[in-house]
């Protein structure tokens, strides 16, 4: 079982830069065609600062820091283990290209299903621009599977 | 783009479905780079069935990027307010998914008119992979 002392865990504070390569490199691999995800001319046209970060483009900052990884040393979990149970993101502004973002996240919850054979991490994060203002929540889920030994 | 406007649009109404090529294993590889997370359970076959599973499988995210674009090609990304997903069930390689969605709700909040979405990925014969529902915000 997961220890619950780690509820409240605040894990390191990440700062992500969104690059126009690794947005277009995103969109190919997701199948993004459209000009203003691709070209900044066109972006700008659709009204942005720059390429647009699409709508789940930020998850990656955890990712490029290990802060997932670090996550689930702390925790005990194997990788192999884990399954993306929910994610959710809330908008308050535009993320572009060229912009530095920070990442604080927190582990806001633990809880166990199924007699322990199900356990789930709930972990929320504040996206804030170099400014400091909030400018995407997200919360992800993780689902833990544990072996179960057989009864007799 | 243009903004779906609150008097053009009903409860009920579907939104363009957005039909994606079968997921091969390429588009795991340059998934896994793109969005930086390398799980080997998706790339990696030996680490997959070491795991207890027949094969590698789709990241859940892969599929919510689908609906990013599903979203945003129904009202512009600056409009939408808020997404939310349970990852129903694992994604196969070939599996032909589809994203889905309709509006449950017109609603409003802060003074600005909303259309509350019921979403979903589903693959070709109707399995649910991810359901959820998006808040957009109407011109």
């Amino acid at each position: 079982m997961i220890d619950t002392r780690h509820i409240g865990l605040q894990l390191p504070v990440v700062t992500f830069e969104v690059e126009k390569g690794r947005l277009r490199f995103f969109a190919e691999a997701i199948g993004e065609t459209r000009p203003e995800y691709l070209d900044e001319e066109a972006a700008r046209a659709a009204g942005y600062r720059s390429l647009p970060a699409p709508p789940t483009f930020l998850m990656g900052a955890d990712f490029d820091a290990g802060t997932t990884t670090t996550l689930l040393e702390t925790l005990g979990v194997p990788i192999e283990r884990i399954l993306h149970g929910e994610q959710s993101f809330t908008y308050h502004a535009p993320v572009c290209a060229g912009d530095v973002v920070s990442v604080e996240a927190r582990i806001s919850d633990i809880y166990s299903k199924k007699g322990g054979a199900l356990e789930f991490i709930v972990k929320d994060s504040l996206i804030r621009d170099a400014q400091g203002k909030t400018v995407v929540e997200a919360r992800s889920v993780l689902v833990v599977r544990n072996p179960q030994e057989k009864s007799a | 783009m243009k903004i779906p406007h609150r008097d053009e649009v009903r409860v009920g109404q579907e939104l363009p479905p957005l039909k994606l090529p079968p997921i091969t294993r390429t588009t795991l590889a340059l998934f896994a780079g793109a969005s930086g997370d390398h799980n080997p359970i998706h790339i990696d076959i030996d680490f997959a069935r070491a795991a207890g599973m027949p094969d590698v499988f789709a990241h859940g995210m892969l599929s919510m990027a689908y609906l990013g674009r599903f979203l945003t090609q129904w009202a512009p990304q600056t409009h939408l307010r808020h997404v939310s997903v349970r990852f129903a069930a694992i994604t196969p390689i070939g599996a032909r998914l589809t994203c889905t969605g309709k509006i449950a709700e017109l609603t409003e909040r802060g003074g600005e008119a909303l259309a509350r979405l019921e979403i979903g990925v589903i693959d070709d014969k109707g399995e649910i992979k991810l359901a959820g529902e998006a808040l957009v915000a109407l011109a």
